[in-house]
Order: C-alpha cells, then structure tokens, then sequence
C-alpha cells in the first residue's frame, strides 16, 4: 500500500530505491548526501539485502559496476567531487551496458567548495564526465515527491536501456523535508535478459566489457550505442510546461526551478503574463518543446544556481541570444525568490 | 589409453596472445583446473584486470567481468555481496593490484570478503612495455628505471602476500612460483585451496604468484624462469604467511 | 596411438618443456606453425614415460596426454 509519510528528501530518495527492489547499495560519506548512506546501513541489513560503506567513491560504483553486473538492482550515491571520482567506471558502465542508478546530490564547487546547493554539476551529468562517447539519462527532481517518482522509475529505465540513469539533485532537495506518498515495493521482472553474469550453468560463458579492439568492432559498438540514445532522445523527453504566450518565459530545472515556481507566482499577482518551462529529464533535454514553447513568449529568463550551463542548451534550442536572458548564482546557495521576481521585473521593463 | 592430462573444462580452447614463456597461461590453468575439480565453473564469476591478462574472457569457460584498471576487488566485493552464491575471483597483475589498485585491494581484504584474489607478480608492467612496477626488484633495470631501480629515488617493492596477511580478515594468503614442475604443483595446491576456502565460506583467500615475463626482462624464457627462482625468489620468499582456514 | 600429442598452432616455441623432459624426447620442429614459431614435437613417443612435466610448464596448453592402461603394457 502507498503510503503518506513526512521524509527528508534523502531519506525519501533512499526509500524509494528500496521499494523498487534494490538489492546492492554502496556509498561512501560525503556531505550532503549522508542521510541516504546512514538510511541504507539500517534499512538493507534489515530487509537483508547488501550494504557496504566503501573505502572511496571509486570503491563504491566499482561494486555497483561488479554488483549490478548480476542482473540486480544496485546503487550508489554521493555528491559532487564524489561523482566526480566515478566518472571513469560510469564510462566503463555505459560502455559495457551495465544499468544502475546514481545520485548526485550536487554542493558547491569547483573543488572542495562548500556543501550548499548548487547546479553546478549540469554539464558533467549532461555531457558525461569521463572518457568516450556515452550518454546518461538524468532526472532533475525539483520537489521530494518528484525525487520519489524518479527514483522508483529510474530503475527500470536503466534496465530498458542497459545504461546507468542518473539522479542530479542538490543539498536542499536532499536537506529539506516533506509530505511524500511512498510507492508500493516491488521486484524487477524479469530475472535473466542474456547478459547477466550469473554462473554459466547451461549455456556458454557470458561476458561484460568494454574494450573492443578486434578492428571495426569499437566503431560497430559505439554506433550501437548511438542507436540507444537516439532513442532515449526519442522516447524519454520530460518537461512540465503549462501552455500559454507569456511575456517572459521562465526556464529552470531543480530547485531553481521549485524557487522560480514562487517568484512567478508572485509577480503573476501584479498582473504580468509568466510562465515556466520546466525540464524533468536534462539528457534528453527538451529541445523542440522548448523552441516551440520560446517561439510562444517575448523574452526567456534562464535560471541556474551555477555560472550558466544549461544555458548552452537553451541557446542550442532556441538559437536566437538576443531573447535570452540569465540569472545565475554560483555560490553553492539557492535563490531567494525576490532576487528571481527583481530579475523578472527588470527584464519586463 | 587413458587421458592423463588435458585443458580443463573451464579453459577455453584458445590460442592466448601471451609472449613466449610468459607465466600467465601456466596460471590460467591452475585456476581452471582449480574451478573444474571443485565442481564450480558453472557457478563461477571471474574478473579480468587491465593488463596483459585483460582478455581472460577470451580464456576462461566461466562468466567474466573486465574491472577498470586497479578495481577488481570493488568489483568482487559488489558481486559477492548481492550472489553469495557464486564463486568470485579476481586476477590481477602487480601494477594493477599494488599500485593503482592499492586501496580496493587492502579493503576488500580487511573486510575479509569471501573471495579469491589471484595475483601475478612478474615484477613489470607488462602490457605497457615493461615499465617498473610496484614489484620491481631494486636494481632492476626497465624501461622506467633504465639504470635499474634506485630505492633512493623509487622505494622499496611491496611484499603483497605479507602485507595482507599482516590484516586481521583474510583467512588465507600465501606466495609460490611456477617455476618447475614441482613448484607449479606446488603453487596449484595453494590455488585450489584458496577456492576451497571460499567455496566453504570461510573468506579472503590471496595468492601472490611469482611469473616470468621473458620478453620485458629481455631474457629468453628459460632465463626467465631461472630469474623468478633465483633473483625473485630471493627478494619474495615463498611461503604460506597466514593460514586461518582450519579455525574459522 | 600416440601418448603425447601436441596441438602445434598452440606453440609458441619457448622451449621450456624441452628443458624438463627427463626422457630428452622433445625438439623444436623444423617446420613452423600458422603462427610463425617453430613448435616443439616429440621424436620418440615410446620412450614417453607420461611424467607430465611437459604439460605441466607449458604456458599454453598444446599438450594432450595419454597413459596406456595396464592392459595395453602387460600385451606390449
């Protein structure tokens, strides 16, 4: 039965991952995701499944990678610099089609920075961090429920795709507590697709790589590859959008996004035509919603709590500078909503 | 007629892209006849390093998973602990496991994860061109030390099956050389006993294999062979450093 | 039949097991294999006394052997 419960946005996302039949969870401290990791440690011990706080984050998607290599639903979790130091085997994973789900709650960078909110890690999520040609789908939850829903999704996305599913959200989302409805538990489907390394009892031997270097055979496999991102470009697209002409045009994801909800909402009261173009899914991104969405509106107002990354999309969809305009904040610190309505007044003007 | 000897069923019939006289396919078959005496190919998880060993998927007639350089024992730790059911090993060379690896290997030992960790230390990077390696002899010469290696400026090597039985987890961890045809039963002994140790859950099993690599030493296999047993072995004793099987 | 035989596109002419044949009854072929190498053969399979030393040191597994049983002896 689901169930309505008051969490913490980590905690939330923990449980969600537990209810869609996650079996192997491996994490290693790092501030602020630390909820999620202590969650873990009582609740996969209790429902006697596997928890192991690794020595590195390195460790930690080494044994998703290993785990997840199994067939099982694995996970693991960190922050920015933590992500960061995951981006070789995430590579490796996407390269040898291994699914699993990875969140980054992102803080303040570059470096060490700070452990605020932040959007910084857009670019890196989007474009992939390590080496080689991949792409990831990633979610960019702006409230705890949306964290939920995704989470519990995200599993059998990266199994429908045999490619690790990304979840980007950031210290607040993961801090900030909240009404959530959990889903119900369940169990992955289907035990054996052909290629999980389970023991090669009554068939041949299977096995899972990356290198390919039989001549032509890299070139044939990153085209297969391709092929799997076309179609998540096709089929996984995800925005909130409320159709309409407006005068601005709001475009935000994540917590910015959840920020300018408020700061619309109050400028709307003045009388002003403004809308937002939220994305769910920043790879794929919502290019063609979007420039159909843009060519509705006077002016579009991007909105990040970074130096301007998802811009580059906006750009890449709209293609027309002169019409964009940017607020953002790269302090590893949210909004105040006022700062968003102040920008929006002075771009009305 | 009666066969005396043959591949083990969990080889593949291959042809290996080894050098001449390189230790690893003497290896590779006392893992596998290993694996087929304890009935446990067909419930097995093999995974390969980066490194001259990197196709063992091409070899081994068991499910294999190629690690990121040096991540092998992470990859094991996750697999052992969602199937602890399957036997998990992991094959490793010295650049992979004590140098890059350094960490994932000390870990999953002091966690005492219940696997098998097969080590090959042929004293080179063997894949890159023979670089040194944290098991580089000193004074040996490669193509990174190329007046030998200087512990003034490069340290001491890493005594691997010491230092892991140094930890307070593993059950097993022991060092042979597959010299000689006494010495290769010898060290297949130890290799089928590290799995046994597994298969009967009792945890971290680690053997440390002295090998030759003919072609990066610049010797011909047969000098090859005499240096493990003779310079090598002199630096890496042989030996069983710990041995709690029997206890636990 | 023969007690030892040898898979030549497996050798990769190291001649180790050469080195430890106590019989002296393996040589390098003056033939090459697909792969370049001058394989190892055996030139007096009835002196092979089936100790496995060859098998044992051999890198890459080109040696199949077979012991006659006790019948097969005692008729010669």
């Amino acid at each position: 039965m689901a169930e309505k419960v008051l969490m913490k946005g980590n905690e939330a996302i923990a449980e969600a991952a537990v209810r869609a039949g996650l079996t192997g969870y491996f994490g290693y401290p790092i501030t602020p995701q630390n909820e999620i990791t202590a969650y873990m440690s009582a609740r996969m011990i209790e429902l006697g499944r596997a928890f192991v706080q690794a020595e590195s984050e390195v460790a930690a998607i080494n044994m998703v990678y290993g785990a997840a290599s199994t067939g099982k639903r694995c996970m693991t979790t960190s922050s920015s610099p933590g992500i960061a130091l995951m981006q070789e085997c995430i590579s490796y994973m996407c390269g040898a089609e291994v699914p699993a789900v990875i969140v980054n709650i992102t803080r303040g960078g570059p470096g060490l920075g700070n452990i605020g909110p932040s959007q910084c890690d857009y670019n890196q999520a989007t474009r992939g961090g390590g080496n080689g040609d991949y792409d990831m789908i990633v979610y960019a939850p702006h409230t705890v429920q949306e964290a939920v829903d995704l989470t519990y999704r995200s599993f059998d996305v990266s199994e429908k795709y045999r490619n690790p599913v990304l979840i980007l959200g950031d210290g607040a989302l993961g801090q900030m507590a909240e009404t959530v409805i959990l889903p119900d538990f369940k169990e992955k489907e289907k035990s054996d697709e052909g290629w999980e390394l389970t023991g090669a009892k009554g068939r041949a031997a299977r096995s899972i790589k990356s290198m390919r270097l039989a001549e032509g055979k890299l070139l044939e496999h990153n085209l297969h590859l391709e092929k799997k991102s076309k179609l998540m470009r096709e089929n996984e697209v995800e925005y909130s959008y409320e159709e309409g002409t407006y005068d601005i045009l709001v475009v935000a994801f994540g917590t910015a996004a959840r920020v300018a909800k408020t700061a619309l909402k109050n400028v709307k009261e003045y009388g002003y035509n403004v809308g937002l173009f939220r994305p769910i899914t920043i790879y794929p991104f919502p290019y063609e919603k979007l420039r159909q969405a843009a060519s509705q509106s006077e002016k579009i107002l991007v909105v990040e709590m970074n130096r301007g990354q998802m811009l580059f999309d906006v750009q890449l969809s709209i293609q027309n500078d002169k019409k964009i305009d940017f607020l953002g904040k790269p302090g590893g610190q949210t909004f105040a909503p006022e700062e968003i309505e102040n920008k929006i007044f002075s771009c009305l003007k | 007629m009666t066969v005396a000897f043959k591949k083990p069923e969990s080889l593949l019939d291959a042809k290996t892209i080894y050098c001449p006289g390189c230790g690893h396919g003497v290896i590779h078959r006392l893992v596998g006849e290993s694996l087929d005496e304890l009935s446990l190919r067909e419930k097995t998880v093999g995974i390969a390093p980066v490194g001259c060993a990197v196709l063992l998927y091409d070899y081994f007639n068991t499910d294999i998973i190629e690690a990121p350089h040096g991540r092998a024992p992470a990859l094991a730790t996750g697999i052992k602990r969602v199937r602890s059911d399957l036997t998990v090993f992991s094959y490793q060379g010295d650049g992979d496991l004590a140098s890059i690896g350094m960490g994932e290997i000390m870990h999953a030992a002091g966690r005492g994860e219940n696997i098998t960790i097969i080590f090959v230390n042929n004293a080179n990077y063997g894949m890159t061109g023979g670089q040194m390696a944290p098991t580089t002899l000193p004074g040996q010469i490669t193509t990174t030390t190329p007046k030998g290696r200087n512990t003034a400026i490069n340290g001491f090597p890493f005594k691997m099956a010491e230092l892991i039985a140094s930890l307070d987890a593993p059950v097993f961890s022991a060092r042979v050389k597959i010299t000689d045809p006494k010495s290769i039963n010898k060290a297949k002994k130890m290799i089928k006993y590290a799995f046994t140790l597994q298969k009967e859950n009792k945890g971290f099993s680690f053997v440390e294999i002295l090998s030759a690599c003919p072609t990066n030493w610049g010797k011909t296999p047969s000098e090859a062979v005499k240096w493990v047993g003779d310079a090598m072995e002199r630096y890496y004793p042989l030996g069983i450093f710990k041995d709690i099987g029997g206890d636990k | 039949m023969q007690k030892v035989v040898i898979d030549i596109q497996k050798c990769k002419s190291c001649g180790l097991c050469i080195e430890v044949c106590p019989k002296n009854i393996l040589n390098f072929s003056s033939k090459y294999n697909e792969a370049g190498y001058n394989y190892v053969e055996c030139i007096d399979d009835d002196s092979c006394i089936v100790c496995k030393s060859c098998a044992i040191v051999c890198p890459d597994l080109v040696f199949t052997l077979y012991k006659p049983d006790k019948q097969e002896v005692k008729n010669g």
